[in-house]
């Protein structure tokens, strides 16, 4: 066993030398893959949506060389912190509890609206069934409600349980949402009021990173000021979403 | 992949599946059935060493041995697999990388854990953040084997132990007769009769390794499981080329013949292995494998 990890180490050590002497810093980006218009996977299997390509283009405005990582979601910061990527780029709100274990760029997404969406009208979003995805903010919300929550470990199967009958209604992200609503022909539609959740999406980093905190704040800002993160937002989301000033 | 596959939206049929079983996404899929496989193949091996270590220290004559033996036998087979794969996995990630700072970094003066956060320098990464992503996929992959080589070892070495001392005593005592020294004894008798004790119990171990492969998803390696669901899940059409709906019952389904197929063609090569290794020997195995193994006395049959 001893030689099996001596080789491995030989070997990443050997191919990560040669790597290292061609580029500066090497940031690895962690994402889910499973979130359009967010981020997904495409047919090819490529990570791709809004948040690839904003975070291609932060790292060439801080001249950064940048690689993609899918992760789990449930393990998405654990494996933050412990090392395994420098960031989560996954449409993650901003909320005070996130902010206790990791720290937040300024958000590159506005405070977006979150929304029920249920087979029928007549659903009783107060003391029914809903899903969310579990951990995220939708969660927290469905669980202050008093509705029963169905939590679910990708978006996909909390959509799924409502078509199935498991749930009365998913509450999630009305971007993500509407794409569903609209491919499903009259199955699926949005039912109550549209509540709004959390501070925006900013990009999670370690605590400890505050120097690549400031270099992708800057490169945020400078696309804010430009008005390329609002061309993007409108190619994503549409002409109705809500853009920055 | 085909250039017929340009525009599917003009296919249908036959010629869309085709087009849609070989896009990227369904390639890695595939794919991901070779990295299970090979996962397997070197699992196994390595798990069966780690079981022959562990039986060998446990009947070890000198006590520390004997207590590191059985101390991991115990403690391995009593925590829950999916605990072990993800604590342990982290914390050896987190210890070759100490180990490697610790060498690398000496002049490091801020704290390795600040806060939540486990920080040690670049060079000390494992692998190093600046290398290409298949080199951090090929780390998973060892971390991966190597978790599953102990929990497994653990299991086997419990195996071989009882198998090593079902061995008749008459055949030991025969060796020893002949002035065989305790190794010697061992090594040409214990062990070579050991195999037909050992065969039932290792064999149920590999059917739960074929069916803990899904746990490797935990450890960050994209298998078959992860694909299955990200492949069957809906796709609506402005992410995709290839819009369904909830596929996922089929992708499964299909995981689910491929398991059923691979634990059958197990059995029938088990079976053979079995029928070799009895040969000849005094053992119910011998004559008829749906017997009992280990109550047979020793003698004639």
């Amino acid at each position: 066993m001893k030689t099996l990890i001596l080789t491995t180490a030989a070997l990443a050590l050997t191919a990560g030398a040669a790597l290292a002497e061609s580029h500066s810093q090497t940031v690895r980006l962690g994402t889910e893959g499973a979130y359009p218009p967010y981020n997904f996977l495409n047919d090819a299997g490529e990570v791709d949506g809004f948040e690839r390509e904003v975070g291609d283009e932060l790292c060439k405005r801080a001249e950064l060389t940048c690689e993609w990582v899918t992760n789990d979601w449930d393990s998405i910061i654990p494996n933050l912190v412990s090392g395994n990527y420098d960031t989560i780029i996954a449409g993650m709100s901003i909320t005070d509890e996130r902010d206790e274990v990791i720290d937040f760029t300024q958000n590159y997404f506005p405070p977006a609206a979150s929304a029920y969406v249920a087979p029928s009208e007549d659903v009783d979003l107060m003391s029914g069934v809903v899903s969310a995805q579990a951990t995220t903010i939708q969660a927290g919300h469905v669980a202050d409600s008093g509705a029963a929550l169905l939590e679910f470990a990708t978006p996909d199967e909390a959509v799924a349980a409502v078509r199935n009958g498991e749930a009365d209604a998913v509450f999630a992200d009305k971007d993500f949402l509407a794409p569903i609503v609209d491919a499903s022909g009259g199955e699926l539609m949005f039912v109550g009021e549209d509540v709004a959740l959390g501070d925006g999406i900013g990009v999670g980093l370690r605590e400890s990173d505050g120097e690549l905190r400031e270099t992708l704040d800057a490169a945020i800002q400078s696309m804010k000021d430009d008005g390329s993160l609002n061309e993007l937002l409108v190619k994503w989301f549409g002409e109705e979403t809500q853009t920055f000033e | 992949m085909f250039a017929s596959c340009a525009d599917p939206e003009t296919l249908s049929g036959l010629s869309w599946l085709i087009c849609y079983l070989t896009t990227g996404k369904h390639i890695a899929f595939y794919w991901a059935f070779g990295t299970v496989l090979l996962l397997l193949a070197v699992t196994a091996p390595v798990a069966l060493a780690f079981g022959f270590g562990g039986a060998m220290a446990a009947r070890s004559r000198v006590a520390p041995l004997s207590w590191l033996g059985k101390g991991y036998i115990a403690i391995v087979r009593g925590v829950p697999d999916i605990a072990f794969f993800l604590f342990f996995v982290i914390a050896l990630d987190q210890g070759i990388e100490w180990l490697r700072h610790k060498a690398k970094c000496p002049d490091w003066d801020q704290p390795i854990r600040q806060g939540n956060d486990f920080i040690v320098c670049a060079e000390a990464k494992m692998p190093l953040s600046s290398s290409a992503q298949w080199v951090h996929e090929v780390y998973g992959f060892w971390l991966a084997v190597f978790t599953f080589a102990l929990v497994f070892g653990a299991f086997a070495a419990n195996v071989l132990y009882g198998a090593m001392r079902a061995v008749p005593r008459a055949q030991t005592e025969t060796a020893e007769a002949y002035g065989m020294s305790r190794a010697q004894v061992f090594r040409r008798v214990i062990v070579p009769q050991m195999w037909v004790y050992a065969l039932p119990g290792l064999s149920n171990l590999w059917m739960v390794l074929i069916k803990a492969s899904p746990l490797l998803f935990l450890l960050g390696v994209e298998d078959i499981v992860y694909w299955a669901r990200e492949l069957g899940s809906t796709k609506t059409p402005q992410f995709t080329a290839y819009p369904h709906g909830d596929w996922r019952m089929w992708y499964f389904l299909f995981l689910l013949v491929f398991y059923l197929g691979f634990t059958r063609i197990s059995e029938i090569v088990l079976d053979r292995i079995m029928q070799r290794l009895t040969h000849g020997q005094a053992t119910l195995g011998s004559h008829k494998r749906t017997g009992p193994i280990g109550m047979n006395k020793a003698g004639p049959p």
